[in-house]
């Protein structure tokens, strides 16, 4: 049995050291403190809101958000605009409908119920207009990372000039964190590229990781929900093994043998 | 069902009894004598039927909103995860819950090993339970390209390929395997159309698991026959209810944890990436439950190879009851076998470690020795280990475990593995 134990242990060491040497190959990402993370995790309202300010103002103009509608503006458990705030953002965007009764279609302002209106009309205009990079739906993006929204803030703040030797074709730009260090997209964010309507300093830092925030909402909708109902489910689930055991103990009690 | 003296007591009951004796079986299940020494680990039984009742009903739950259809499918899973009432638990559960359902196979499958439970008279048991393996590997596969995602789509076009590997009809094989000429959405409605089918497949495989564990009874942890109904043997309710509802519990606990707090930490962050079949991801790798059989696949130079050799290492498992050629069933009593068991559950977790690493320098060289190793345990080291081995001598009975002129002999209570 020792023996045993000396094998496992030895093969557990050998497998993190090999994963220790494997991580140290890959640059380490960027930190910060995400409010969502943990047992209890929230999103910081005030941080969903600017994220949304910083999307529309600065991302929106090449990335779609196609699996949002615009009443998820206002719905629990994410930025929670009012409703008429939500209404007021839907209507500033145009959208086509139809075909109307003489078979025409059609543009009228954006309704709750309609979907993010999209920045190109197809991926491969989008693809023309953006130098052939398809600038990826936002939707999901947290989750279709791997490093999610720590790889995202980091990238944001990833923009540097190319070490010597690194020459870069046109229109592609060095970031340290971008998988294979090239990137289609210009440095996003600048100090000050928004103007934060709740008055906060609008900082390059600050900005990256309100709209990360954003985004891990947009991929997570119900997150709150889940870590809500996360926590119940354990603690009723807890509770009631703890009597099950008793229970287990007091039927086995009746024969000789344990449990 | 063997015999069995329960006479309703009712007229009715008599009367519905002997058209459709379910009266009986119930009473059979209820009274079922089960060796009292079973430990934690047998309780993975049960877990595994709730862990197919789970994916059963939350599966057709997921299909009432899911749409096979290649530009469709992707979207429709957002559909389920935004706007359907609770969807993102019922996939999150389906998801995780295929996971968990592997989880509690492979710790199955692992004390069938230890325990010998595959042996002699319980033969049919361990193959029956072998094909309900290969389903779920099938069906987890096929689930798995539902969300119609880069690795869904990359991983059917890599796992479908391997038929290709069969001399002069393989590519015909695997343009009928795709319904065209890549993966595409004949596939995705073939998949979803056999991934529905298959759970109920392996349902009717488990009735058939049981009732095949139900004609000799259960092995236990001393690996001898008990006599049924004894002193050995209690009812199976409540006593062996209770248990198994209490690790169910324990399980569903770690489930609860995946599900409400690391969702995704299983999957892969690509399949969050809509198919695109003009974009290859840097490293396709299958979900981790199928990685030792990927590193096997692949640590075989020849294409048709390592193919065959993938499939052998799940094959070899069925003949493992003429493989191991020792009479003594529990491990608690071979102390070599006892050994060579924990080296082969460190072979399979490194096997897993390497299939989810690039096949090439260390890993490659790895994954080759791994797999040396896996098929030498199980067609060298078993066979010859069956004469070779001195054992330690068997208690008589669970009751009584300790034999006169052993005082050093192992008994019940020291053993508790």
């Amino acid at each position: 049995m020792k023996n045993i134990f000396k094998i496992t242990y030895l093969t557990i060491l050998l497998l993190a050291v090999t994963h220790q040497v494997k991580a140290a190959e890959k640059v380490e990402l960027l930190k910060t403190d995400w409010s969502f993370k943990g047992l209890f995790g929230k999103f910081d309202r005030g941080s969903l809101q600017r994220g949304y300010q910083v999307y529309t103002e600065v991302c929106a103009s090449c990335h779609s958000m196609k699996y949002l509608s615009y009443r998820n503006l206002s719905e629990k458990g994410g930025p929670e605009f009012s409703i008429e705030q939500a209404k007021a953002i839907a209507a500033s965007f145009e959208v086509t409908d139809g075909p109307n009764d003489e078979g025409e279609m059609f543009e009228r302002p954006a309704k709750l119920s309609d979907k993010f209106v999209m920045p190109y009309g197809n991926v491969k205009e989008a693809q023309a207009a953006n130098g052939g990079a398809y600038p990826p739906d936002m939707s999901v993006l947290a989750k279709a990372r791997s490093g999610g929204v720590d790889y995202i803030y980091s990238v944001l703040l990833g923009y540097e000039d190319p070490p010597s030797g690194v020459t870069l074709d046109d229109g592609v730009y060095y970031n340290k964190y971008m998988y294979g260090n090239n990137i289609k997209m210009s440095q996003p964010l600048y100090d000050g590229s928004v103007e934060y309507n709740d008055g906060t300093e609008a900082t390059k830092e600050q900005m990256a990781k309100d709209v990360a925030t954003f985004l891990m909402w947009a991929a997570e909708p119900h997150l709150e929900t889940r870590h809500k109902m996360g926590f119940k489910a354990i603690l009723y689930l807890i509770i009631l093994t703890i009597l099950v055991y008793f229970s287990m103990k007091k039927i086995w009690s009746r024969i000789e043998s344990e449990v | 069902m063997r015999d069995h003296e329960y006479v309703p007591k009712s007229k009715f009951g008599k009367w519905f009894n002997d058209r459709l004796p379910l009266l009986s079986l119930a009473s059979h299940l209820t009274d079922y004598p089960t060796p009292k020494n079973l430990n934690y680990w047998w309780t993975f039984g049960g877990i595994l039927t709730f862990c197919l009742i789970i994916q059963i009903v939350t599966g057709l739950t997921l299909a009432m909103h899911y749409i096979a259809h290649a530009d469709l499918a992707f979207e429709s899973v957002e559909h389920i995860m935004r706007d359907v009432n609770y969807g993102w638990l019922i996939r999150y559960v389906h998801a995780n819950g295929a996971s968990m359902f592997f989880l509690a196979v492979y710790i199955h499958i692992f004390r069938s090993l230890f325990y010998g439970s595959y042996k002699s008279p319980r033969e049919i048991i361990w193959i029956i339970g072998i094909i309900i393996y290969l389903l779920m590997m099938a069906s987890a596969f096929m689930g798995y390209v539902l969300p119609w995602g880069q690795m869904s789509f990359w991983g059917a076009t890599v796992i479908t390929n391997i038929f290709s590997a069969i001399p002069f009809v393989g590519e015909g094989i695997v343009t009928w395997l795709w319904g065209g000429y890549s993966v595409g959405d004949p596939t995705l409605t073939r998949f979803f159309t056999l991934h529905y089918l298959i759970p109920f497949l392996i349902l009717g495989l488990v009735v058939l698991h049981i009732w095949a564990l139900h004609i000799p009874g259960n092995n236990n942890p001393i690996g001898i026959d008990v006599k049924k109904p004894s002193k050995d043997t209690v009812p199976f309710h409540p006593y062996i209810v209770i248990k198994d509802g209490f690790a169910l519990l324990m399980f569903t606990i770690v489930f609860a944890f995946f599900v409400f707090y690391a969702p995704n930490i299983l999957g892969h962050a690509d399949n969050y990436i809509e198919a695109n079949p003009m974009v290859t991801p840097a490293h396709i790798v299958p979900e981790w439950y199928l990685l030792p059989f990927y590193a096997i696949l692949r640590s075989v130079p020849d294409k048709l190879m390592g193919v065959v050799a993938m499939l052998s290492a799940i094959f070899v498992l069925a003949a493992l009851p003429w493989l191991d050629t020792s009479k003594i069933r529990s491990a608690i009593f071979r102390p070599l076998y006892k050994q060579f068991y924990w080296i082969l559950v460190i072979d399979v977790l490194i096997l897993g470690y390497v299939g989810a690493m690039p096949a090439e320098g260390l890993y490659l060289l790895i994954a080759r020795v791994a797999t040396a190793y896996y098929f030498i345990h199980f067609l060298i080291i078993l066979p010859v280990l069956g004469s070779k081995e001195k054992t330690i001598p068997l208690p008589l009975s669970i009751t009584e475990p300790v034999l006169e002129d052993s005082s050093n002999s192992p008994t019940v209570k020291k053993n508790k593995i």
